[in-house]
This record gives C-alpha cells, sequence and structure tokens, in this order.
C-alpha cells in the first residue's frame, strides 16, 4: 500500500486505505464503537456464564460452575416431583374398582386427563383421534366389542393387545377359506349372500339358502347360528351391519377368502397401571361400555 | 485478444495426467458397475463411468487435434470468463429445481396425499432433494460462478489451471446429479446436510480439493499487492467446508461394491460432529461464502467504497474463531453434556457481533449512494439481503440461548430462522449477483428488463414474508402445546393435535415457498432475455438512455 494512493473519499470525507482491486476502494473508517463495547459486553457476559455453569471440560469431568447446575438433575427432580404431585391420584385410582371410579368425580377428572393425552399419543394413530377407527381398526364409540365391552374386558384388552407379542394376548384366527382351499370359490359366493341376509342387507335369497349348510360347518361354532358372534373368541357380530373390514358383497366375499386379522400392541410393559386403568375407562365412558 | 498454440511442457504434462486419470476412472466406473453388489452403486457407477467418456472424448479430442487448445499467452491477462457463465446458468437452473422440490414438499406437509404414496416421491427423500438443491447445487454454483469472477478480478490474474476449473465445475454437477439422484433412490447416510453415502463424499472431497488448488493458485499469480477481503472469505469457506466434510464424514463402508457405510462416531460423539459440521456448513458455506459475494458486488454495483477496512478484518477474524465453536447449540437438552451445551450457547451469543460487523459494513458501504435504493432494483435486493442477514444472524443467538431453545427446538420455529436466512440473505446476495453477472458476461449495457426485477424483489418479499411469519407462528404455537400441562401434570395436547392445529401455517408457508419459486422464474426469464441481448421495448429508452453499470 502506497501512501501517495490515499485519498480523501469526497461523499463522507474519510481517507481511503490506499488499496484499490478492480476500482473497489476501502475507507479507513474506525469500528464503531457501540459494536466494539456491544462485542466486549457479549464476551464478558460469557466469561461470567463459564463461571457460574459448567463449562470447561476436564481429563474426566468437568468444572461445575458455582451455581452447581446440572441438566439431567434438573429432568430428575421435575420428574419426581411431577410423579409425587400425580402419585396421589394415581394411588386412588388403583384402590378403587373399576366399576366405582365413575361414582367419584374428583377422580374421573383426573382419569379423564390422564387417558385424553395418552389416547391422543398412544391410541389415536390407530384407532383416531376421535376413537372414531377406520377400515381395519376398530371404532370405540359404539357398542359393538370384538373382545367385550366390560370395563375389566376393556383393560385386559389393552394390557395384553390382540395378536401381539405377549403371552397373554388375545389371540383369534378365522381360516383362509379360499387361500387354504377349504371352500370352494361357489360355496364362498354363496356364503357371502348368507351373511348379507344375517344383517338384513340386499341379498339373493336362493343362493344364500343353498349356503345355511356351509354356514352352520363352517362358521357357526364362532360366529354362532345366528351371526351374533362370540367375544370369548373374539368372533364378530355378523348381524349389526358393522363391518371392520369393509362392507358390501366384494369386501366378505374377500374376507371369506383371504382374511386379514388385524394387530394391537400389549401395552402393559409401556404404559405404567393406572394409565391402563385410565384408557379403560375413558373407552369405557366413550360411548358405547357395556 | 492472441492466444497461443504451445503451452509449457508443464502445462501439457499436467493435461497428459488428467486424460490419464480420465481413462483409469472411466474404466474403473465400468468395472465398478459390474461388480456392484446394490442396484443404485450400479447405476451411480454407470453415471460416473459415462461422465468420465464424455469427459474423456472431450479433453481428448482437443489435445489429439489440437484444436481448442488455445490458451491465452502468459503475458496477457485474458479472464476465463466461460467457466463464470457456465456457474451462473447452472445456478439458475438448480434454483428452479431445489425451489420447486421445496414447494413440493411443502405441500406435502400440508396434504400428506400428495406423497401419493410412492417411495420416490415421499417427503422423506424429497426433503433432501430440497435442502441440497437450494444450498448446495444453488448456493454452490453460485459460490463457484462468483469466486472464480471476483477472484480474477481482484487479482488481475487469469483463473489457474486449464482444465482444473471445467474440472471442478462438472464433478460439482456429477455429485450433485449422483447425490439428488441418490435420495430419491434411498441412499442416504442419515446426515441431515451430509446424506450422500460415501463414494460421493469422495468425489467431492477430489472436486475439492482442485477447487482450492485452482482458488490458490489464481491468488498465488495475482498482480494486486494485497488480497482483497472477500477473497478471505471465500478461501475460508473453501478451507473449512474441505475440513467439514471430511470429518463429517469418516465412514467404513460395508463393501466397496455396495453403498452402504457406517459412521466412524458413535452415539452423542456422531451428534455433536454432525452438527458441528451442519452448524459450520451455514457459518462458513452460507456465511462466510456469500459475505465474500457481498464485499465484492455491494460496493461494485453501488459504485461506492467499502465502509472500512478495520471492520472487515476484525469481523473476519472474529466470525471464522468463534463460529467455529457454536455448533453444539444444536443439541441443547439432550445427551451432550452440560459444558458442551455452555461452549455451543455461549459461542453463538459472542457469534452476534462478529456476524453483524458484515451487515454494518454491507449497509454503510451504501453512505453516499441511497437513492440508488430508489432507482436500482438490484441493490434493492442486495440491501434487504444484507439485513436479513442482520436479522437471522441476531435471531440466531437467541435462539441459542437455553431458555429460548427450550421452545424453539424441534419446532417450526427453527424452519422459520432457516428461511429467513436462505431465502433472504443468502437467496438475495445471489440474485443480486447474477443480475450483475448476467450482464457484464455477455457484454450487454443493462439487463433485459429493471421493472422484471422490481416484480421479482416484491413478489418474492411477499414471499418470504409468508413464509417466515407462518413459521413463527407455527413454531412458536407448537413449542407451546407441546409444553402446555394440564393442572393434574399431565400433557394437554397430543402430539397428533399440535400437528393438525399446524395446518393452515403450512398452507400458507407453502404459498410463500410458491411466491418465492415464481420471482425465481422471472429472475431466469430476465436474464435469458438479457444473455440473448435484447432489452425489454417498453424500458428501452430508459435502460439505454442511463448509464449502466459499468462493466467489468
Amino acid at each position: 500500500m502506497a501512501d501517495n494512493q490515499k485519498e480523501i473519499d469526497e461523499h463522507s470525507g474519510v481517507d481511503t486505505t490506499g488499496h484499490e482491486w478492480d476500482g473497489i476502494k476501502e475507507l479507513n473508517n474506525p469500528l464503531p464503537k457501540w459494536w466494539v463495547y456491544t462485542f466486549y459486553i457479549t464476551c464478558i457476559w460469557a466469561v461470567l456464564y463459564w463461571i457460574a455453569m459448567p463449562a470447561i471440560p476436564l481429563a474426566s469431568s468437568y468444572t461445575k460452575g458455582v451455581l452447581g447446575y446440572s441438566q439431567r438433575q434438573v429432568v430428575a427432580d421435575e420428574i419426581a416431583a411431577a410423579n409425587a404431585k400425580k402419585a396421589v391420584w394415581a394411588d386412588r385410582l388403583m384402590s378403587t374398582p373399576l366399576e366405582k371410579v365413575s361414582d367419584d368425580p374428583q377422580l374421573m377428572t383426573y382419569v379423564m386427563s390422564a387417558a385424553g393425552t395418552s389416547f391422543g399419543d398412544n391410541c389415536a394413530t390407530c384407532h383416531g383421534t376421535g376413537a372414531q377407527g377406520s377400515k381395519g381398526y376398530p371404532n370405540l364409540n359404539d357398542d359393538d366389542w370384538l373382545w367385550g365391552g366390560t370395563l375389566e374386558e376393556i383393560q385386559t384388552t389393552i394390557q395384553y393387545g390382540i395378536r401381539s407379542e405377549h403371552e397373554e394376548t388375545r389371540y383369534s384366527e378365522m381360516p383362509f377359506f379360499v387361500k387354504d382351499g377349504l371352500l370352494e370359490r361357489d360355496q364362498v359366493r354363496a356364503l357371502a349372500e348368507y351373511v348379507l341376509a344375517l344383517s338384513g342387507e340386499d341379498h339373493d335369497a336362493a343362493l344364500a339358502a343353498s349356503a345355511a349348510e356351509t354356514y352352520e360347518f363352517e362358521c357357526a361354532s364362532c360366529h354362532m347360528e345366528d351371526g351374533a358372534g362370540d367375544i370369548f373368541v373374539g368372533a364378530p357380530n355378523l348381524k349389526d351391519k358393522i363391518w371392520l373390514h369393509g362392507e358390501g358383497r366384494d369386501a366378505i366375499i374377500k374376507n371369506i377368502g383371504y382374511m386379514k386379522a388385524g394387530v394391537m400392541p400389549a401395552w402393559k410393559d409401556r404404559l405404567d397401571e393406572a394409565t391402563i386403568r385410565s384408557l379403560a375407562i375413558y373407552v369405557h365412558s366413550l360411548g358405547g361400555g357395556q | 485478444m492472441s492466444f497461443t498454440e504451445q503451452p509449457s511442457y508443464a502445462a501439457r504434462a499436467v493435461d497428459y495426467l488428467f486424460v490419464g486419470f480420465l481413462f483409469v476412472a472411466a474404466l474403473g466406473s465400468l468395472y465398478w458397475a459390474s461388480q456392484a453388489v446394490d442396484a443404485v452403486l450400479g447405476f451411480h457407477a454407470i453415471v460416473f463411468a459415462i461422465a468420465f467418456y464424455l469427459a474423456l472424448f472431450v479433453v481428448g479430442k482437443q489435445l489429439v487435434t489440437g484444436k481448442g487448445y488455445r490458451r491465452p499467452q502468459s503475458d496477457e491477462l485474458v479472464y476465463n470468463d466461460e467457466i463464470v457463465k457456465a456457474g451462473t446458468i447452472a445456478s439458475t437452473f438448480w434454483a428452479i429445481v431445489g425451489l420447486l422440490v421445496g414447494l413440493i414438499i411443502a405441500l406435502q406437509l400440508a396434504f400428506p396425499v400428495l406423497n401419493f404414496d410412492v417411495a420416490w416421491l415421499s417427503f422423506g427423500r424429497l426433503r433432501p432433494v430440497h435442502t441440497s438443491g437450494v444450498i448446495f447445487a444453488f448456493g454452490g454454483n453460485v459460490l463457484l460462478a462468483t469466486s472464480f469472477y471476483v477472484v480474477q478480478r481482484t487479482s488481475k490474474a487469469r483463473l489457474a489451471g486449464h482444465y482444473a476449473p471445467w474440472f471442478v465445475f462438472w464433478g460439482f454437477q456429477l455429485f450433485l446429479v449422483v447425490a439428488a439422484s441418490g435420495y430419491v433412490l434411498g441412499v442416504t447416510q442419515s446426515k441431515e446436510y451430509a446424506e450422500p453415502e460415501w463414494y460421493a463424499d469422495l468425489w467431492l472431497t477430489v472436486v475439492w480439493v482442485v477447487y482450492l488448488l485452482v482458488f490458490l493458485g489464481t491468488l498465488w499469480k495475482r498482480k494486486e499487492p494485497h488480497i482483497y477481503v472477500a477473497n478471505w472469505f471465500f478461501l475460508s469457506f473453501i478451507v473449512t467446508v474441505a475440513m467439514l466434510h471430511i470429518v463429517n464424514n469418516l465412514t467404513m463402508p460395508v463393501s466397496l461394491m455396495g453403498g452402504k457405510s457406517y459412521i466412524l462416531f458413535a452415539g452423542v460423539q456422531d451428534a455433536l460432529t454432525q452438527w458441528w459440521y451442519a452448524h459450520n456448513a451455514v457459518g462458513f458455506f452460507l456465511t462466510a461464502g456469500f459475505l465474500g459475494i457481498m464485499y465484492y458486488f455491494v460496493p461494485k454495483r453501488a459504485e461506492r467504497p467499502v465502509y472500512s477496512y478495520r471492520l472487515s478484518i476484525v469481523h473476519f477474524w472474529s466470525l471464522i474463531f468463534i463460529y467455529i465453536w457454536a455448533g453444539p447449540h444444536h443439541l441443547h437438552y439432550t445427551a451432550l453434556p452440560d459444558w458442551a451445551q455452555t461452549l455451543g450457547m455461549t459461542f453463538s451469543v459472542m457469534l452476534w457481533m462478529p456476524s453483524w460487523g458484515g451487515m454494518i459494513n454491507g449497509l454503510m458501504t451504501l453512505s453516499g449512494a441511497w437513492d440508488k435504493l430508489r432507482t436500482d432494483p438490484v441493490i434493492r435486493m442486495m440491501v434487504v439481503s444484507v439485513a436479513f442477514y442482520g436479522m437471522s444472524t441476531f435471531e440466531g443467538p437467541v435462539m441459542s440461548i437455553k431458555a429460548v431453545n427450550s421452545l424453539s427446538h424441534y419446532t417450526d420455529w427453527t424452519v422459520g430462522h432457516t428461511h429467513s436466512g436462505a431465502l433472504g440473505w443468502v437467496g438475495y446476495i445471489s440474485f443480486g449477483a447474477l443480475y450483475c453477472l448476467v450482464p457484464w458476461l455477455w457484454k450487454r449495457k443493462t439487463l433485459y428488463s429493471l421493472q422484471l426485477v422490481n416484480a421479482h424483489f416484491w413478489i418474492s418479499t411477499i414471499g418470504i414474508v409468508l413464509y417466515i411469519t407462518s413459521m413463527w407462528v407455527s413454531g412458536m404455537m407448537q413449542g407451546l402445546m407441546w409444553r402446555a400441562y394440564d393442572s393434574l401434570g399431565f400433557l394437554e395436547y397430543s402430539f397428533v393435535e399440535t400437528v393438525e392445529a399446524m395446518h393452515p401455517f403450512y398452507i400458507i408457508r407453502a404459498l410463500g415457498g410458491a411466491l418465492y419459486l415464481v420471482g425465481t422464474i422471472i429472475m431466469a426469464y430476465n436474464l435469458w432475455q438479457t444473455a440473448q441481448g435484447n432489452v425489454r421495448q417498453k424500458e428501452a429508452a430508459t435502460l439505454l438512455g442511463n448509464t449502466a453499470p459499468a462493466a467489468a
């Protein structure tokens, strides 16, 4: 930088550094004071923070800071405090028989609060935010129960799941009548008419009648003679016009031939007992509880 | 200008070595394709082979026939502008691709049905196409083009190397194609902004080292006594990105014939390495690199001297020294030890003023030329860019404070913060540079239309405002809903309810992104017409009557 290249910028009256690159010059303005001081303040603040808080790594540990802050301790304390607060209510829930809980309005407030969010985070994925279900996932608002709709039965279902990996799980399996060659396609078509007749839907009466024997032989042991189903083996009611795996003739034919069976996980080891009880009461209260 | 037909023996030797490399690489790629144990790697090996054969054909033909094998005599200064032209075209192309994919994934978030149940089109695969597309493909090409332009002009030296700059350019495009097609086909090493697998990473390393050599070689040849500040920033960007890229991609391939690899680090060490990388990709790729652009194009376009030389020195060194430590703020309230979180947070706060040094220098350079804000929409774009830079580099330190971070982290607020920096700062300074470069490079008196620049500016500014405000509201709402407890100590909202609540903001965000894309398409049209040498009839009188910015 040659001094003789320095010049005074006309607009600002500041001199330039004398450098020039492709027509670009630089003014020799000082650092803005506010900029420097703000920078110093942030640095001083950082040093104070290092003194107060965990900051400097050592060989196998680190300086804990004069405030002795530990993130893990804070979380542990907060969780303990929250649990202690809830424990009063959880204990009351655990010591109250399931069917008596709804008689205790205060306890019910707790139950609904616990179950509302827990349902949203754990159950809504399949059963829907409004528990309305969808194809393949049962609606929990109605009174059609595959495995029973009493408080105890709902609680058992939540604890162990359906076709889950838990050894106590509830399990049922309808044969694949076509896939496994148990029935001819004609027989299945006739059987579908029979099932449609059971629920009072439009059907071919002659075909339906021809399937009566097949129904009695292949289906009635689980779905019962009248088609009312059996909650002890998880056999759906065929008379109530509620179709888990799709309604209409085609869906019925497909389901007889190639049954799909859903899976619900066991929640026993994932959620605490009070939450499961809360969920059972919550589901029971949705409208269809027995 | 005159060219010599007889380059030095050393230059010839380098050229023949390059041909040899291409030959071996082409054959090697074919062998690799034949041995590949997974289909995607086989496909990528073929892509590599095709690229090497094409390059071999072009370079080999030039060497054999001697045609086109012309380079400037060493005593005469002829800038390599062809490479910069290629860079501006690639920038514009990738901008539209990257922003379009961004719009698609924004719409997918608002309307999940747009995933079409097709793996290739799913959000998880398209998201890295968007991020790599805008950061590395668009941003990277802008940086290649501008750094090659600026280093030549401010060093008074032709770009070092004959084939080397072209190797960098096409090698980088090859990396981008392999990376993007890999994402769509399901290849990822699950590191944000570092998704490409080991073979793409290795290729990028080779390309990047040559980039560094070309840049250093040009600085070495410079006829100016000092290195201009823009080049400090470009150099720090190139060197640091090389270091970040290599360390964060230290992986062990399962097989040299397969795509999958495993990272060297485990658990929280891996997380810390990843965020050290990603944070400094922001710091050195998206900040330092684009500050280099600002330091040349703002004073050049405004025709004013840089405000303060001293500030540029102090803020450069403080920025690069402090930035590198701030990465742990991405891992607040995780398994990362308390002391490392402290480090990340305090350095982020100290980073505030060093970042703002660039903003002060950018804005104050306009003193004496403020009237140009009214008359020149290109200057306006660059000034607003610097303003967005100032805003994001203030917001960043604020968000790094643990108390704030406990609300903001993992929410859309972060997305809004990123985009105020990306759309406002990186996007606008790049557009400003492209609007300057195209008339200069194609030797046109003026842009095709300033009114279209104006339209671009306003449409995309409305887009940015819609984008970042919707994400602020959505993010803060999301954070507040996550931490809301009822009086009994239970969470007030389930996760799915928080997702449901964000739906309207996702639509507004997509609208903002669409406007930004529209603005970019207007720019592409304007630049195309400019390169063709057209001037919009309605504006011809004004554009050609006024003194156009001096061609460099």
